[in-house]
C-alpha cells in the first residue's frame, strides 16, 4: 500500500517535471526540472527492484549529463526569448502528434497480454537471495562481456569526438615545427669570429641569434573578429 | 515483484515518451531543449525495460537499460559539443539554419 502510494507520488512528480522541462520559459529551469525528473525516475527504479540501475541513473544523469547541460546553457550567451518565437505556432501540431501517439500507445496497451510461456523464456531469472548488483555484475562480465566492451568503446569514441569537436587552436600553444627543425643549418645559427687574444665583449659586441619567423595565428584569422588578443599571441622567443 | 501493476509503469512510460516528442515539436528552435527531450524519451525507454524486467523477473532488461544509459550519455556529450561549435561559428543555436552544416 505504501509502495503503491509512493509509486503514484513519484510518477506524478516525474510527469509534471517532464512537462515543465519541455514548456519552461528559461532553459536553466528546464535543466533543473530534468534533474528532478531523473531523481523521480530513479525512485521508480528502486520501487521496481533495480537498485543498481537507480543509483547509476542518479550518478550518470544528475552527476554528469545534467551538469553538462547546465554548463552549456550557462556558458553560451544565447538570446532565449528569440528562440521561443515559434512556440505558439508549433503548439497545435505538437499537440496533434502527441494525442495521436498517445492514442496509439493506449490501443497497444489495451489489447496487449503476456505470452503464456513468457516465464519459461526468461534469459536470466532473478535469484531471490543475492543482491541486484551482484547478479548484474555476474551477467555483465560473463554473458554480456562483448557488449560491455563495445559500450566502453562507444564512450571512448564519444570522449575523443567531443574533444576533437571543441578543441580550438588559438595560437597560444607552442608546438614543434618539424620542417623548421630539420631545415636548420649551422650557417643559420653559428658565426665564426676572429677574436683577438684578450679582446672582451665590449670590443666584439654581442651576437644575438636571428629571431624565428612568426608562426601560427595565420590559419586562424576568422576567429579574430571575436577574440582580439591574437596580435600578441604568436610571440618570438 | 512490482508494487503496482505492470500497466501503471507502462502508462507512466508512455506519457513520458509522448511528453518528450511533444517537447521536440514545441521547441523547434532550441537545440538544447530538443536534446533534453531526447533524454526524456530515452528515460521512458529505460523505465519500460526496467518495468518488464521486474514483472518477468528477468535481469536481461536491466542490463539493456544500462547500455541505453551509456549510449544516452555519449549522445548528450557529442550533441552538446556540436551545439558549442555551432554557436561559436554562428552566434546562435537556431535549428532552422543547421542545414548549412552540410558540405
Amino acid at each position: 500500500m505504501i509502495a503503491a502510494l509512493a509509486f503514484y507520488a513519484f510518477a506524478g512528480v516525474l510527469l509534471v517535471s517532464a512537462g515543465m522541462v519541455v514548456s519552461s520559459r528559461n532553459p536553466v529551469h528546464s535543466v533543473l526540472f530534468l534533474i528532478l525528473a531523473f531523481f523521480n525516475a530513479s525512485a521508480l527504479f528502486v520501487l521496481a527492484g533495480a537498485e543498481f540501475l537507480a543509483m547509476t541513473l542518479v550518478i550518470v544523469y544528475v552527476g554528469a549529463v545534467a551538469v553538462l547541460f547546465l554548463f552549456v546553457v550557462m556558458m553560451l550567451d544565447i538570446n532565449f526569448a528569440q528562440l521561443r518565437e515559434g512556440f505558439q505556432r508549433y503548439l497545435p501540431v505538437g499537440l496533434a502528434v502527441g494525442v495521436v501517439l498517445l492514442a496509439e500507445l493506449a490501443m497497444v496497451l489495451g489489447g496487449w497480454k503476456m505470452a503464456p510461456d513468457a516465464m519459461n523464456l526468461r534469459f536470466a531469472p532473478i535469484a531471490a537471495n543475492t543482491s541486484n548488483t551482484v547478479q548484474l555484475g555476474k551477467l555483465i562480465y560473463t554473458d554480456y562481456v562483448l557488449i560491455f566492451q563495445a559500450s566502453g568503446m562507444i564512450l571512448l569514441v564519444a570522449m575523443i569526438g567531443a574533444i576533437v569537436l571543441t578543441l580550438r587552436d588559438r595560437g597560444l600553444t607552442r608546438k614543434q615545427n618539424i620542417s623548421a627543425q630539420t631545415n636548420r643549418t649551422p650557417a643559420d645559427t653559428l658565426v665564426l669570429v676572429d677574436a683577438r687574444s684578450g679582446a672582451g665583449i665590449g670590443e666584439l659586441g654581442i651576437y644575438r641569434p636571428k629571431a624565428p619567423e612568426p608562426v601560427a595565428a595565420a590559419h586562424d584569422e576568422h576567429h579574430d573578429a571575436h577574440h582580439g588578443d591574437h596580435s600578441s599571441a604568436g610571440g618570438h622567443h | 515483484m512490482l508494487a503496482v501493476g505492470l500497466g501503471h509503469y507502462l502508462t507512466v512510460s508512455a506519457l513520458l515518451l509522448v511528453m518528450g516528442i511533444f517537447g521536440i515539436f514545441l521547441n523547434r528552435k532550441n537545440v538544447i531543449v530538443i536534446l533534453m527531450s531526447v533524454e526524456l524519451i530515452l528515460l521512458a525507454v529505460n523505465l519500460n525495460l526496467v518495468a518488464f524486467s521486474a514483472a518477468l523477473g528477468d535481469l536481461a532488461g536491466q542490463i539493456l537499460a544500462m547500455f541505453v544509459l551509456t549510449v544516452a550519455a555519449a549522445e548528450a556529450a557529442i550533441g552538446l559539443a556540436i551545439v558549442v561549435i555551432y554557436f561559436r561559428n554562428r552566434g546562435s543555436i537556431e535549428v532552422e539554419d543547421v542545414n548549412m552544416m552540410k558540405g
